[in-house]
């Protein structure tokens, strides 16, 4: 690639759960600072990627490298500060009994963050969530809000990259244009570097500069958001998907 | 004559904060055509379908002014009286396979209960039936499919298998309540397009329920858009791009597009409707 150093450098990556196999030979480069797509159907191993890197799927061989340092297998403390993630349902991720404020001060708690008060109001304004939120549990909020809070959690220890893991296929199309827009200005402001999984192309379109289209545990090919923008996928099955996802524009040219 | 005819239907649950009208005062009238009816979550659009077919459980109310299928009020019904209508005459497909079949009965068993159910006929009968539906469904090796179990089906299968299921009494009206918002888009299109097929070739009439605008849009003649148990409007399918509500208009805007050029993506106010 391109750049001195990746933010994300995965070599080789074979992942397994037990004795399946499930992530092939996954070779990919983020830049720092940039917005990165797994795409691809169920069952493709996108996620299953995310988890390796967060240390949520041990079993795995080859490299994973985060802002040039080799990721261990299993959890890692000071590899949570520099590298968070958020989930795809708000109604599973966030703990039921605990409130907004006891769920966005245990990350500070654990890392003996001093200020903790001050933080927690300071993290759900920058989410846009009211401060009269701080004291509610989880379902007294709506689903957006939830994502919200989820966010604002991962942005807890000011980590430089975010997985992202289906962020807004749960929640409604109005909603979900709302949590794009909160993620592209966070990581514009905040610089980030986003590694997300997604089915939806046209949130690819709109949230990422690059995409890795999965199959069967193998990427097919590795794209811009421009040639995605344009239909300019060079694989088959890659362009199958975007036919697929955008019957309006590509019905009318078909005879 | 329409297949359904309703005149202000509301569906009421109580709260701690009083009544809340989940469905609110809606009409509407189905044909042998395929209406869709799109909303938010909360917006009353599920609960519509499961009114009509008498599955709003107590504490919650329906009222309507009139709910006519093929003439007849179904409103007053004795249970008895409604189970020959619910399933024989109007079935239901909703999300998830995975949730709706009954994991430890066959395939083949299942959709043939669906039938012994409604109709009385002799076992051979009743199997010819069931591998004549699963091949309307594309389902190519009926015979080895029905001796399976729902875990060994994938979501495209099992879903094939609902309709399956629901279409094999030949019902009047099929509501399908998000019956592909569970699948992956390469299985959507086909699951869609067999729907869409089925319904034709019966003359029946389909009501499609589900959040997807433009999928709406693509596979019904009319649309109905609900916002807080309301009807927002009701327009042709084809003129969705035309809509002229700014509830649908945003809904529209809101979807991120293929070609996307827009830095940020236009935000619903919601202060102009109910809240959800």
């Amino acid at each position: 690639m391109g750049f001195d150093m990746s933010a994300i450098h995965l070599k080789d990556l074979n992942i397994f759960y037990g004795d399946t196999q499930v992530v092939h030979d996954v070779t990919l480069d983020v830049a720092p600072g940039e917005s990165f797509a797994l795409v691809g159907e169920s069952g493709s191993g996108k996620s299953t990627i995310l988890k390796a890197i967060m240390g949520l799927a041990p079993d795995w061989t080859g490299t994973i490298e985060v802002d040039g340092k080799p990721r261990s297998h299993g959890p890692d403390r000071a590899f949570s500060r520099q590298c968070q993630m958020v989930f795809q349902d708000p109604y599973g991720s966030l703990h039921p009994r605990k409130t907004i404020d006891a769920t966005l001060a245990e990350p500070l708690l654990i890392h003996g963050l001093k200020n903790r008060d001050a933080r927690v109001v300071e993290l759900l304004g920058e989410v846009g969530l009211d401060a009269r939120f701080r004291f509610r549990f989880p379902h007294q909020l709506s689903g957006g809000q939830r994502q919200r809070v989820a966010i604002a959690r991962a942005l807890a220890l000011e980590p430089k990259f975010l997985l992202l893991d289906e962020p807004t296929s749960a929640l409604d199309v109005s909603i979900q244009a709302e949590i794009l827009n909160l993620l592209k200005r966070l990581r514009k402001e905040r610089g980030l570097t986003y590694l997300m999984v997604t089915h939806n192309l046209p949130v690819v379109a709109f949230m990422c500069d690059r995409l890795a289209v999965m199959r069967h545990g193998r990427i097919e090919e590795i794209a811009s958001a421009e040639a995605l923008k344009t239909g300019a996928l060079a694989t088959p099955y890659a362009r199958e998907l975007y036919r697929l996802s955008n019957p309006e524009e590509t019905a009318e040219e078909q005879p | 004559m329409s297949l359904l005819d309703i005149q202000n239907l509301t569906v009421t649950f109580p709260t701690p904060r009083g009544p809340v009208n989940v469905v609110d005062g809606v009409s509407l009238a189905l044909g042998q055509e395929r209406l869709g009816i799109v909303g938010e979550s909360g917006s009353g659009k599920s609960m519509t379908g499961r009114a009509i077919l008498g599955l709003v459980r107590p504490p919650g109310k329906v009222r309507a002014d009139r709910m006519l299928f093929e003439g007849q009020e179904l409103q007053g019904l004795s249970d008895r009286a409604m189970r020959k209508i619910r399933g024989a005459r109007i079935s239901m497909v909703m999300q998830d396979p995975k949730f709706s079949l009954n994991p430890v009965m066959t395939v083949g068993r299942q959709i043939e209960e669906a039938l012994r159910t409604h109709e009385s006929l002799p076992r051979r009968a009743l199997k010819a039936r069931v591998v004549e539906m699963l091949d309307a469904v594309r389902i190519h090796d009926p015979e080895r499919v029905m001796r399976l179990y729902p875990h060994e089906v994938s979501g495209g299968m099992g879903q094939r298998i609902m309709i399956a299921m629901m279409l094999i009494p030949r019902p009047r009206i099929l509501i399908a309540d998000e019956p592909t918002s569970a699948l992956d888009v390469s299985v959507q299109g086909q699951v869609l397009d067999l729907i869409d097929e089925l319904v034709r070739e019966n003359g029946m009439g389909l009501m499609l329920v589900s959040h997807d605008l433009h999928l709406v849009g693509r596979y019904c003649d009319r649309v109905m858009v609900m916002n807080a148990g309301r009807v927002v409007e009701t327009l042709d399918a084809k003129n969705l791009h035309a809509a002229q509500h700014p509830y649908t208009k945003g809904l529209l805007a809101a979807v991120p597009r293929m070609n996307e050029t827009r830095d940020e993506l236009p935000v619903l106010d919601r202060s102009k409707w109910a809240s959800t």
